[in-house]
C-alpha cells in the first residue's frame, strides 16, 4: 500500500459539495485529514491519501476533475 | 560549530532530532531548524564572525551544518553597493543594493545550496536533485560538481537552451520532463518519497532555507552592524523574505546588533502575486494560482512559505506590492542604467515594487533600505532584448559618425523631456 499527502484548495462552488466523502466512495482509499481552514467561499484541506498507487493517482485525477487544485503538502517544488 | 539543536514544527511546535525530514509527521506542518540559542550567545561575537572566511560560511554558527566540511564554491559575502543615482531617481536618501548577481552561479541560490548539500553529504547521500527552471538547478549541479556527489536535475521539457546550458556545464544528469508545470510538481513530490535522493527543496528544505539568512547577516554585518530600516525582497515561495527577517531578529537576540526596527517589504510579479494578492485581502489565506509573467524565477503559484511570508510582513510593519511586466522591464534598466547592475528578472520586480511603495508614501524616504538583487540579468536576456535602444550603424568616416552621433543625442534628449514630462503629469 502506498500513502501521498496532498493539499486540496477547494474553490467557492465546490465547498458545499461532499468531495472527500465521494472520494472515498469511488475509489479504494483511506482518506486522513491532518489540517484544514475552511469558510463558507473557500477552503483548504491537508491530508493523507492511502491505497495503491495507481489508485491513489486515479482517484487524484478525479478529484482534479471535479475542479478541485491539487498541490503537494510541501507546496511547489519547481523553482526559479 | 554548528549550534542547530532540533527540528521544530512550525504549525503544532512538535521537536524532531535533526534528520533529513520536512514534514510533521503529526499535523503535516513544515519543519525549521531551531539552535541552541543561550550557548551561541556565551560564545558569538562580532569579532568571531569578521574572523571568518569571505563566504557566507563566516556565519557557520548560525547555520546547521558544519563549516571544516562545507561544499563550498565561494557562496556569499556579495557586495553591498550604496546606490545614490538609484535614490535620487526614486526619491530616496540612504539606498542599498544587495548584489547577489556576484556570487559564483550568479543568484542567491548558491547560499542556500551550499548549506544543503553539505548537510546532504553529511547525512551520508550520494546524490543532489532538484526541480527547477534554472537558478536552483545551476547552483546544484555546480555544488555537487564540487561535492563529487551525483546530481539529477528535473527540467521542463520547453525550458529553452539557454537556460539549460548553465546546469549541463557542470556534468549533472538532466531529465527534462514532459508535461504541464504542476504534472512536474507532482512527479517530483513522488520521486523525492520513493527515491533516497538529497531533494534540497523537500527532504533536506529546513537546512536548505536556512542558508538565506546569511543576506540578512551580511547586510547588518557590511552596514557596520546596523540593521536596514527597511527591506524590499523577491517573494516566490515566501522563504526568502522569512529567512531573512528570521536573520535580523537573530542577530537583534543574540546582541551582535541594537534591536533591530527593520520593516520587511516583498515584490511580486502580477502574473503571479498569490501572496500580494492574499495582503490585499489582509487574508492569511494563499489562493494559488496559474502563474503567467517573464518573471520565472518568482513563478511559484502555490508558495509554501506564503502564510509565513505575510505574517512576517504584518509583524515587522512592511508590505506587498506586485508590478506588472512591462514595469519589470523598466526596473531592470533603471537600475542597469543608474547602477551598472545588470539584474535578472526578479532585480527588476523589486525595483519596479520600490519605485511603486515609495510613490505610494509606503516606504519613508528618510529610511535605510537595502533592495535585495538576487540574481543577474544574463540570464534573462530574452526580457529585455527588444527593448534596447538599437546601436548606431555608420559608414568608416567621420561625416557619417558626426551624423549619426548628433541624431542620436537629438532623440535621447527628446526621450528624456517626454519621459519628464510623464513623471510630472
Amino acid at each position: 500500500m502506498a500513502k501521498q499527502r496532498v493539499k486540496f484548495t477547494f474553490p467557492t462552488e465546490l465547498i458545499k459539495e461532499p468531495t472527500i466523502w465521494r472520494l472515498c466512495k469511488q475509489f479504494e482509499l483511506v482518506t486522513n485529514i491532518r489540517r484544514a481552514d475552511v469558510t463558507e467561499d473557500r477552503g483548504w484541506v491537508i491530508l493523507e491519501l492511502e491505497g495503491e498507487m495507481g489508485e491513489i493517482e486515479r482517484g487524484i485525477q478525479w478529484v482534479i476533475d471535479q475542479g478541485v487544485r491539487v498541490d503537494p503538502v510541501a507546496g511547489d517544488i519547481v523553482e526559479g | 560549530m554548528s549550534y542547530a539543536s532540533h527540528l521544530r514544527c512550525r504549525e503544532c511546535g512538535r521537536r524532531y532530532p535533526l534528520e533529513p525530514v520536512h514534514v510533521c509527521e503529526f499535523c503535516f506542518g513544515s519543519l525549521e531548524v531551531s539552535y541552541d540559542y543561550q550557548a551561541l550567545g556565551r560564545n558569538i561575537s562580532r569579532q568571531r564572525i569578521e574572523k571568518g572566511p569571505l563566504t557566507v560560511w563566516r556565519y557557520s554558527d548560525l547555520l546547521p551544518a558544519d563549516r571544516e566540511q562545507a561544499v563550498d564554491i565561494g557562496a556569499g559575502f556579495t557586495p553591498l553597493l550604496r546606490a545614490q543615482n538609484l535614490a535620487e531617481a526614486l526619491g530616496l536618501r540612504r539606498l542599498y543594493i544587495k548584489n547577489d548577481c556576484a556570487n559564483p552561479t550568479w543568484s542567491f541560490k548558491d547560499r542556500v545550496v551550499t548549506v544543503a548539500a553539505t548537510k546532504a553529504r553529511e547525512f551520508g547521500f550520494d546524490t543532489l536533485a532538484c526541480a527547477s527552471t534554472g537558478n536552483l538547478a545551476n547552483a546544484v549541479a555546480a555544488h555537487t560538481a564540487r561535492a563529487g556527489m551525483k546530481a539529477l536535475v528535473f527540467i521542463p521539457a520547453d525550458l529553452e537552451q539557454g537556460k539549460v546550458v548553465g546546469s549541463a556545464v557542470y556534468g549533472p544528469t538532466l531529465v527534462a520532463v514532459k508535461g504541464s508545470y504542476d504534472d512536474a510538481n507532482r512527479l517530483c513530490s513522488e520521486l523525492a518519497d520513493r527515491y533516497p535522493w538529497a531533494f534540497v527543496n523537500i527532504n533536506i528544505r529546513p537546512y536548505y532555507a536556512e542558508g538565506s539568512k546569511t543576506l540578512a547577516y551580511e547586510v547588518v554585518e557590511q552596514l557596520g552592524w546596523q540593521a536596514p530600516d527597511h527591506c524590499i525582497v523577491p517573494m516566490a515561495s515566501g522563504c526568502l523574505l522569512t529567512k531573512v527577517w528570521k536573520g535580523i531578529k537573530e542577530l537583534a537576540w543574540l546582541g551582535l546588533v541594537d534591536w533591530a526596527h527593520t520593516r520587511m517589504s516583498g515584490a511580486q510579479a502580477e502574473g503571479c502575486s498569490p501572496i500580494v494578492d492574499a495582503w490585499e485581502r489582509k487574508s492569511l489565506n494563499i489562493r494559488p494560482v496559474h502563474p503567467n509573467t517573464i518573471a520565472k524565477s518568482l513563478a511559484i503559484g502555490n508558495p509554501a512559505d506564503g502564510y509565513y511570508a505575510l505574517k512576517a510582513l504584518a509583524d515587522s510593519g512592511g508590505s506587498a506590492v506586485a508590478v506588472s511586466d512591462d514595469e519589470v522591464v523598466e526596473g531592470i534598466k533603471l537600475l542597469a542604467e543608474t547602477e551598472g547592475i545588470f539584474a535578472e528578472t526578479a532585480g527588476g520586480v523589486v525595483i519596479a515594487g520600490l519605485r511603486r511603495l515609495v510613490a505610494q508614501g509606503r516606504i519613508d524616504p528618510n529610511e535605510l533600505v537595502v533592495a535585495f538583487i538576487t540574481g543577474a540579468g544574463l540570464k534573462t536576456q530574452e526580457a529585455v532584448l527588444d527593448r534596447l535602444v538599437p546601436r548606431l550603424v555608420i559608414e568608416p568616416h567621420l561625416a557619417s559618425f558626426e551624423e549619426a552621433i548628433a541624431e542620436h543625442r537629438e532623440a535621447v534628449a527628446a526621450a528624456r523631456q517626454t519621459n519628464r514630462g510623464e513623471s510630472h503629469g
